[in-house]
């Protein structure tokens, strides 16, 4: 085996975000537990601590979903709060889990761990089979355009490991999932807690010929995270040295959300629609042939356009949307108050920062299946609807479906500064 | 054909430098808190790759509990006039010389959660808005919690209840007057990830973190380190041991491991086959199971 720890092999490696969702008590963070405990990424003074907290609970076993429910309200009530990061990597990848609670209010935690990952896992209970849950977790996967599902039926253990059981409930799945839009799906029958078709083949199923759920993480493939078609720099820093060795130096510094950029490339800046080439691509280590993302680098342009941030260079002969007015998916997070038509909210969009007014609600999903609400139009917490926006100046942006970066926006309430909207551009 | 795939350590390089030059842009007066720690050493390293070729834009800040080693203290120094940085230091001492906060007593005493005050006075003296920091969420569960940019009220509290949702990489900075944020550019590198990219960037380190003979006294199973700030207890004594030092913090609570390894690579291979977590070796997070998370509410790094 391939030695992981030789700085060589470690460097070479790739990375895998996941997510996991399920209900209350699908044994997701026992199979959290186990993945790290398996591939040893947890420590001896951590299990010890989860044994002492256990025993001092009374839970009567080893309690792993103590390892990522760390703080005290969630020891307390026994139950995940938010959305928590894990790490752990294996001589073939290195993976970053979100993992994110399952109760009914909590869609706002899935939402943002599904944000960033590249594959989803999602638990479903074998006693119990598809349930409005595993819809809801299914359609934000689909939503955040997560590329593929791992769908673990657990506690297969107190199924008689039947495979009836398991052939029935990816049976249910793939009816509902052909409504979705995820390209790749996997189903493993498991037992979280005993270890089956965790790390090691079950012994108990010998009718499952699939992987096991470590190995699909480990050899899933992950490289069409980014859209490496449509150049997209969006300027987050203009890079002005004051001193005599780089007296003109001036470095559009960003990190790429989308396409190629070299040396000698023609570029536009938007808004101002001037063009000029790429003169370098700087960094500290010396200078690159080529970026890509997700890269940050720092551009310079062979002619002085007024470009700051905010801007974005891009390709002329392949641009993004310009406009203030566009339609977007919108997922809700603010207890407090509603979604409101009318009303003004601040709008982060790449590097660029505006006031946005929401023009109209077109409709609200009903996540459990799919169906369009168009009688009742308020979209408050955990909601998603699809919305029409004005932005107080244009944006430069892609599909969300094209790219998630350059399609992505939050909203902010401009009283209370919190986030209360997640949006994906249409 | 050609692979557009960034290593993992490439990605996390490059989201880290993301971070930060949000942070420039954003905020009117950020600092980087400096520890003389490998994290913060790191940081440093980035935040140079971030603007280069111009310097990055935002002093050092270091609070100093007057019981650093010594070492730190001098790698503190060559690297500020290496960076050719800014650097503020604020000490603990002053805080109690102030009577802002109390010294603890007993043969345990740590200026540990002292600090806490003398940073937050610090972060309002110089009116900075952002607070730059090196930790990993991987270190502890508490942290595995935490956000990139995590809002502090005006008491610089943290209520880890009321996060920000924080999606893609689109960054919430919106605050109050008074408030302010703590960032944290290496939420998502692992202590082996931190290590590997020392061994690949070449990146110097203090002598604390290689091998060296010390006299330390066994205290609950830490390695204390022999100073003037460590009083034995009944039946304790110094011993000469091979050690090195996993983390590096106060003098009263940073635990040695008895270490031979000598380069990065022998610290990479060492740390891979560790079967603890690096602050496993800290008392400050030994006091209670919560322990950061409470230092953490009331403003600790």
């Amino acid at each position: 085996m391939m030695d992981y720890t030789k700085t060589k092999n470690y460097l070479d490696m790739d990375l895998l975000r996941f997510t996991t969702a399920g209900s209350v008590d699908d044994g997701k963070s026992t199979l959290i537990g186990r993945l790290l405990c398996d591939s040893k990424a947890i420590f001896e003074d951590q299990l010890e601590a989860v044994e002492q907290s256990s025993k001092q609970r009374g839970d009567g076993y080893v309690n792993l979903a103590l390892l990522t429910d760390g703080l005290k309200a969630e020891r307390e009530q026994g139950i995940t709060i938010d959305v928590a990061y894990r790490y752990f990597a294996t001589p073939r990848r290195k993976f970053i889990i979100a993992d994110t609670p399952g109760h009914v209010q909590y869609t706002r935690n899935m939402v943002t761990g599904a944000s960033t990952a590249n594959l989803a896992i999602i638990l479903v209970d074998a006693r119990k089979g598809i349930i409005e849950q595993t819809c809801r977790h299914s359609f934000i996967a689909s939503l955040l355009q997560i590329q593929h599902i791992l769908l673990c039926v657990n506690k297969m253990d107190l199924v008689d490991y039947d495979e009836g059981v398991f052939n029935k409930i990816v049976e249910d799945f793939t009816e509902f999932a052909s409504r979705l839009e995820v390209p790749h799906m996997d189903f493993v029958p498991i037992s979280a807690l005993h270890g089956d078709n965790v790390v090691e083949p079950s012994a108990n199923m010998p009718w499952y010929r699939g992987a096991p759920v470590l190995y699909t993480l480990e050899t899933v493939y992950c490289g069409n995270e980014f859209n490496h078609v449509d150049a997209r720099l969006p300027v987050q820093w203009v890079i002005r040295p004051q001193n005599h060795q780089f007296h003109d130096f001036r470095g559009f510094a960003g990190r790429i959300a989308g396409g190629v950029f070299k040396p000698d490339d023609e570029v536009m800046a938007l808004p101002s629609g001037f063009t000029t080439r790429v003169s370098g691509i700087h960094t500290l280590d010396g200078d690159l042939d080529e970026a890509f993302a997700p890269m940050s680098v720092s551009l310079t342009l062979r002619d002085e356009l007024d470009v700051s941030r905010g801007d974005m260079l891009v390709k002329p002969h392949n641009v993004p949307k310009v406009s203030q007015d566009f339609d977007a998916m919108i997922c809700w997070f603010s207890e407090d108050q509603n979604l409101q038509t009318g009303r003004k909210y601040v709008l982060r969009h790449t590097t660029k920062e505006v006031k946005c007014v929401i023009k109209d609600i077109r409709y609200k999903v009903n996540i459990n299946n799919l169906h369009k609400i168009e009688d009742d139009l308020n979209i408050g917490l955990n909601d998603i609807g699809r919305i029409s926006v004005r932005a107080s100046s244009p944006l430069f942006y892609d599909p969300y479906r094209r790219n998630r970066l350059t399609g992505s926006f939050i909203l902010i309430d401009e009283m209370t500064n919190d986030t209360v909207g997640a949006g994906m551009i249409l | 054909m050609h692979s557009y795939n960034l290593s993992h350590i490439k990605e996390l390089e490059s989201e880290s430098i993301f971070v930060m030059r949000e942070v420039a842009a954003l905020f009117e007066k950020p600092v980087l808190m400096f520890s003389g720690g490998k994290d913060s050493i790191v940081m440093t390293h980035l935040a140079a790759k971030a603007f280069y070729p111009a310097k990055p834009p935002f002093p050092l800040l270091h609070i100093d509990t007057g019981h650093n080693f010594p070492e730190t203290l001098e790698f503190r120094d060559r690297l500020v006039k290496k960076l050719g940085v800014q650097l503020e230091v604020k000490t603990v001492q002053e805080s109690i010389d102030k009577g802002r906060v109390k010294e603890e007593k007993g043969p345990n005493a740590s200026r540990n959660s002292l600090q806490i005050v003398t940073l937050l006075d610090a972060l309002e003296a110089l009116g900075a808005d952002a607070a730059l920091g090196g930790a990993r969420r991987d270190e502890e569960k508490a942290r595995a919690k935490e956000r990139f940019f995590s809002h502090r009220d005006e008491f610089g509290q943290w209520d880890p209840k009321k996060q920000r949702p924080e999606l893609w990489n689109l960054f919430n900075s919106k605050k109050e007057m008074g408030e302010h944020f703590r960032v944290f550019p290496l939420s998502n590198w692992t202590e082996l990830d931190i290590w590997q990219y020392i061994a690949y960037e070449k990146i110097d380190l203090p002598v604390l973190y290689f091998t060296h003979e010390r006299e330390v006294v066994n205290r609950n199973g830490t390695l204390l380190a022999k100073s003037d700030f460590i009083s034995l207890l009944e039946g304790e004594s110094y011993e000469t041991k091979q050690i090195r030092f996993r983390t590096i913090g106060d003098m009263t609570c940073t635990g040695a491991v008895e270490s031979k390894a000598f380069s990065v690579e022998d610290i990479v291979e060492e740390v891979a086959a560790a079967r603890v977590t690096e602050r496993g070796g800290r008392a400050d997070d030994r006091r209670s199971e919560t322990s950061m998370e409470d230092r953490k509410r009331e403003g600790y790094f």
